[in-house]
């Protein structure tokens, strides 16, 4: 499943996609992220399955933008949760 | 002084499968607390039994007992025969009688496939205060999915505002914004704030009521198309939530989209949350017992 998290707003699109057929659940972009926008648990939008997956945290969804804007100086700059994630299954979309 | 009419009140529905005799059969329900309306779905072995679809008021665990107890009204059923129910929805951490809480999500994609049948890809909830576009297998899994819930632009209560500016029962908003000479441009917001601001001044200018209703149906429909972009929409398409309803704004936005969008089944389209999280708790219940 791609899990799109995040909203679009007047200034653009700011979400962050797991891509949950990746992903692992090894949980090394939850300790990248230095503000716990990452978090590691059950796959809330597949309720019968038992594997672990990444996810955005509830609270952070609808304030990415601001909260990722220290790991995105510009942008030519890979964050952590990118840098960290050896299945390739993270993608931020600004 | 008179009363003012509610034009933003939209009909609230209750249905009972007249061929189904639960007694003897697993009874599993799903309860949809949204925003803006709450449903109540009641399955007898998987199968759609009776459901009820009706406004959300102020408190949550209040609203999903009223829309359970409007379901089950005339069955015979009381609470003590659900032998399981999943909760889902805004409020869905504040049904009572829940074993269990999903995302509406996944709720929507499994209600869909059920409701408008497995060949369908994709399904755009247009709810209450946000909108949600899935794309699923299938079996009703999740594949793809993108929510919007940060702004209410482009959802039901927008439109019930703008029924309550112009005077205009929200049934007739969809019919009447197709009584028009000429489409006309879309109101250049879809903010529900600013969109009724510009709304004001276009009467002013002389617009009339119908012109108005379609420049904001238009909007609307423009503003969905923006989020389904990003991703992208396959066939077989259907829409579910209270904006299904509205002719003015499906038609439009079959007309952006260029894909035709699946006619709405027999259900009401606004239970398709709570049918996905009855046969979540039919799916669970059976887990469990194994």
């Amino acid at each position: 499943m791609k899990a799109n998290y995040g909203y679009k707003d007047g200034s653009g699109d700011y979400f962050i996609t797991i891509d949950t057929e990746k992903c692992n659940g090894c949980g090394k972009c939850v300790e990248v992220c230095p503000y716990g926008v990452m978090a590691v648990g059950e796959d809330e939008n597949d309720p019968l399955s038992d594997r672990e997956v990444a996810f955005v945290t509830e609270k952070e969804r609808k304030k990415i933008k601001y909260t990722c804007a220290p790991c995105k100086p510009n942008k030519d700059t890979v964050p952590p949760c990118i840098k960290a994630c050896q299945m390739e299954a993270i993608i931020h979309s600004w | 002084m008179q009363k003012q009419p509610e034009y933003w009140r939209w009909t609230e529905s209750r249905w009972t499968n007249p061929d189904i005799d639960w007694k003897g059969k697993i009874i599993t329900s799903g309860v949809d607390v949204g925003s803006v309306s709450s449903q109540a779905v009641i399955l007898a072995d998987g199968e759609l039994y009776a459901y009820s679809n009706m406004r959300t008021g102020s408190d949550s665990p209040d609203s999903a007992m009223k829309a359970m107890n409007w379901a089950m009204e005339d069955t015979g059923l009381t609470l003590n025969d659900l032998s399981y129910t999943v909760g889902t929805g805004y409020g869905r951490v504040n049904v009572p009688f829940s074993q269990r809480a999903i995302t509406e999500i996944a709720c929507h994609a499994r209600g869909g496939n059920y409701m408008y049948g497995p060949t369908v890809r994709t399904i755009l909830d247009m709810g209450g205060q946000d909108c949600k576009a899935i794309h699923c297998d299938e079996r009703g899994k999740v594949t793809n999915f993108l929510m919007n819930d940060k702004c209410a632009a482009g959802t039901g209560r927008g439109m019930e505002v703008f029924a309550d500016l112009l005077g205009v029962s929200i049934n007739d908003v969809g019919d009447l914004s197709f009584d028009i000479d000429k489409e006309p441009q879309p109101v250049s917001s879809t903010c529900v704030v600013y969109a009724k601001t510009e709304a004001t001044g276009l009467l002013r200018e002389g617009w009339p009521k119908n012109k108005v209703l379609a420049a904001y149906c238009s909007a609307m429909a423009h503003r969905i198309m923006t989020l389904l972009e990003r991703i992208g929409v396959e066939e077989d398409f259907a829409i579910t939530g209270g904006i299904s309803k509205n002719k003015g704004v499906v038609k439009r936005l079959e007309k952006e989209v260029g894909i035709k969008i699946m006619e709405t089944s027999k259900y009401d389209p606004q239970i398709a949350g709570a049918l996905g999280a009855a046969l979540f708790a039919k799916a669970l219940y059976d887990k469990g017992k194994k």
